[in-house]
């Protein structure tokens, strides 16, 4: 499948890379980028919370996204998936340019969020949360009337878990006494089900123990080695390096820093996060 | 609330034998509480009266069963609405509004020559469409606007009672067809007891008199079947259908229900001309059982009908509930006052009980979820 040229590229990119280690720009995987952010400007009142950010994803990578708080790396993810409205900039997914005015549009797109306060309810159990707002139905009389189909949603929410490799107790339990790793694992089940092309996890590991974290992490791989490319925004860094093909570092409102993982370090990240340094090409905090 | 710090793997589901003994209580207590109240009300009305007088009888049954007719309706509405997170004081006065819209359509109509029938037809629908108008407006105002429900629907009450007050002119409307009392008096079966016409018959008056009167039971009459009907499309719609699952999920998590493309403002918007719709039901009944509509009809019921809701088991947080609950607390609360009444206990009582039963029953809800929650996070 893949060409020639492109290979090469790649390889002499990551060479270049290797040489000149932690200051030249990540290699990039082959292929068309699923989603490209170009130029994107977002402002709050006199603050520049998105300062002229481009970046791209490609099918099957786990992309880091880190900076301090206020580095702009949620603002900038909500400018993608359609909570917040651009001033200015481009994203093109899957090659065309799009223009999402609400979070459900993106949905439908294929680009599924997975927020650190869990957008489930509560207070409905596992297949009513997969098949919130998308409910299979029964119809009856010519389809006058119709019925959740209660069965089938079980079965194929069933089904979703068991190929992610997620236990649930029960399924008839309500969401609210599930675990939280297991709340969040129902999250990304419920983004895979319907056919999510991209996901962006904002801080999906806060507030879990250290063994969901870890369970929220082998998620990351399974969609990773099903094509699925994530973008990762985290604090900590040992998940980020775990996880990442590449880290995507922000610092006040600018992308300062884009690196491969496997050819850099906590270090040279902290530095970038502080704005001690940034890379050449890219530009730096402006004061 | 489950403790975040676990094991990775799933622990297998350890429900012991006490904690789901309490669980069996919680879900039944309701009914075990009903059947109690009854067996009591039996044995010690049947005591005070020497036999005399027996609170399950026949007659009496139907009757407690009539009466609740209207806090049922306007509860099953409120159901909807209290699960969804809202909460609809306008229901009382809406009922006063349908009951006199409902009694002026049906005898200008019958007046002006139109047979029974469709004039009630008619009515009926003029009537329920009334009150929906108010659920329209309360739904609009509070999923548009985002004035809190609270504030909506308790603004809405004066103004629906300033417009039923106003049409009637704070008079009763009389002048109903003879259909009208028919329908709100007559019933689905008949039995007559200890005459050589005894026995059941359905739909069908025996045309029995003098003594023999006497001895003539109507069982489920019109308004109680129409309030049954309603019953079964309450529970369907919620417990079957797509906007029963979205209101549970509203009431649960808006926030998460707006993300995951839950048509959070239409939904509401039904919910509260679903409510208004139930209680304008219950208002055409009203006309039809006294022969007259009554923009007072509704307003002493409101809070019998919250506090139906609540015995229920509906939380007042949202999320939380199911039609068969508030079925049990409309019972309950028609139960204890035809009892204290059978029983010669000064009616003011009745409030005071009531009241402590409503309070009873959050307690035993929140006792449920403490038990629960620390049974599930071990």
């Amino acid at each position: 499948m893949t060409q020639q040229p492109f290979e090469q590229s790649a390889m002499e990119q990551s060479m270049q890379s290797a040489m000149t280690i932690g200051s030249g720009p990540a290699p990039v995987p082959d292929g068309d980028p699923i989603l490209s952010v170009r130029n994107m400007v977002k402002r709050f009142g006199g603050l520049t919370a998105v300062d002229d950010v481009s970046l791209d994803i490609y099918p099957g990578e786990v992309v880091g996204l880190v900076g301090d708080n206020g580095a702009g790396k949620s603002t900038l993810v909500k400018c993608v998936s359609g909570v917040y409205h651009p001033d200015a900039g481009r994203v093109i997914f899957e090659g065309k340019q799009v223009r999402f005015s609400r979070p459900i549009e993106a949905r439908r797109a294929g680009i599924e969020t997975i927020y650190q306060d869990l957008a489930l309810a509560g207070n409905l159990d596992v297949a009513a949360n997969i098949f919130l707002g998308r409910e299979l139905k029964n119809r009856y009389l010519f389809g006058v009337v119709k019925s959740l189909d209660n069965k089938k949603m079980r079965a194929e929410s069933t089904e979703v878990l068991d190929s992610l490799d997620i236990k649930i107790p029960r399924m008839q339990l309500e969401i609210e006494k599930l675990s939280g790793g297991q709340r969040q694992a129902v999250a990304i089940a419920r983004a895979v089900y319907w056919n999510a092309q991209m996901m962006i996890m904002d801080e999906p590991t806060n507030n879990l123990g250290v063994p969901e974290q870890r369970k929220v992490m082998q998620l990351i791989g399974t969609l990773k080695s099903q094509g699925v490319p994530v973008v990762f925004i985290s604090h900590t860094l040992p998940d980020v390096f775990a996880a990442t093909d590449r880290i995507i570092v922000m610092h006040r409102g600018r992308k300062v820093a884009e690196v491969a993982t496997s050819e850099t370090n906590t270090t040279e990240i902290v530095e970038y996060m502080v704005g001690a340094r940034h890379q050449p090409g890219l530009d730096g905090p402006t004061d | 609330m489950a403790s975040n710090v676990g094991a990775a793997a799933p622990p297998e589901p350890r429900v012991n034998q006490r904690t789901q003994l309490i669980l069996t209580i919680s879900r039944v207590w309701a009914w075990v509480f009903l059947a109690g109240l009854i067996v009591f009300f039996w044995i010690s009305v049947s005591y005070t009266t020497d036999g005399e007088v027996n609170f399950l009888s026949l007659r009496n049954t139907m009757n407690v069963l009539v009466a609740i007719t209207p806090v049922l309706l306007m509860g099953l509405g409120q159901t909807f609405v209290i699960i969804s997170g809202g909460i609809d004081l306008s229901v009382g006065w809406v009922m006063g509004l349908a009951s006199v819209v409902s009694a002026y359509v049906a005898r200008d109509l019958s007046a002006g020559g139109l047979g029974d029938a469709p004039a009630i037809a008619i009515a009926f629908v003029v009537g329920v469409l009334a009150a929906m108008v108010v659920g329209l407006i309360n739904g609009v105002v509070i999923a548009k606007l985002k004035v809190p429900a609270f504030i909506v629907t308790l603004g809405m009450s004066f103004v629906a009672r300033g417009v039923a007050l106003l049409i009637s002119g704070g008079n009763v409307v009389g002048g109903q067809p003879g259909g009208m009392r028919t329908f709100g008096n007559e019933s689905l079966l008949y039995y007559v007891s200890g005459h050589e016409q005894g026995g059941l018959y359905f739909l069908n008056k025996p045309d029995v008199a003098g003594e023999a009167l006497r001895g003539l039971d109507r069982i489920f009459s019109w308004p109680v079947v129409v309030t049954a009907i309603v019953v079964l499309i309450a529970i369907f719609i919620l417990h079957r259908t797509q906007p029963g699952r979205h209101t549970y999920a509203v009431g649960g998590n808006k926030e998460a229900s707006l993300r995951a493309g839950v048509p959070v403002d239409k939904l509401t918007i039904m919910i509260f001309m679903g409510s208004a719709m139930t209680a304008g039901i219950a208002g055409v009944l009203h006309t039809a059982r006294f022969s007259g509509g009554s923009s007072i009809a509704g307003e002493p019921l409101l809070l019998s009908s919250i506090a139906a809701v609540i015995i229920g088991g509906v939380s007042m947080f949202g999320g939380r509930g199911n039609i068969m609950g508030t079925v049990i607390g409309a019972l309950l609360i028609a139960v204890l006052i035809t009892g204290l009444v059978m029983l010669n206990v000064e009616p003011f009582w009745q409030f005071i009980v009531i009241g402590v039963v409503v309070i009873l029953a959050v307690l035993i809800d929140q006792a449920r979820d403490l038990v629960v929650g620390r049974a599930e996070s071990q």
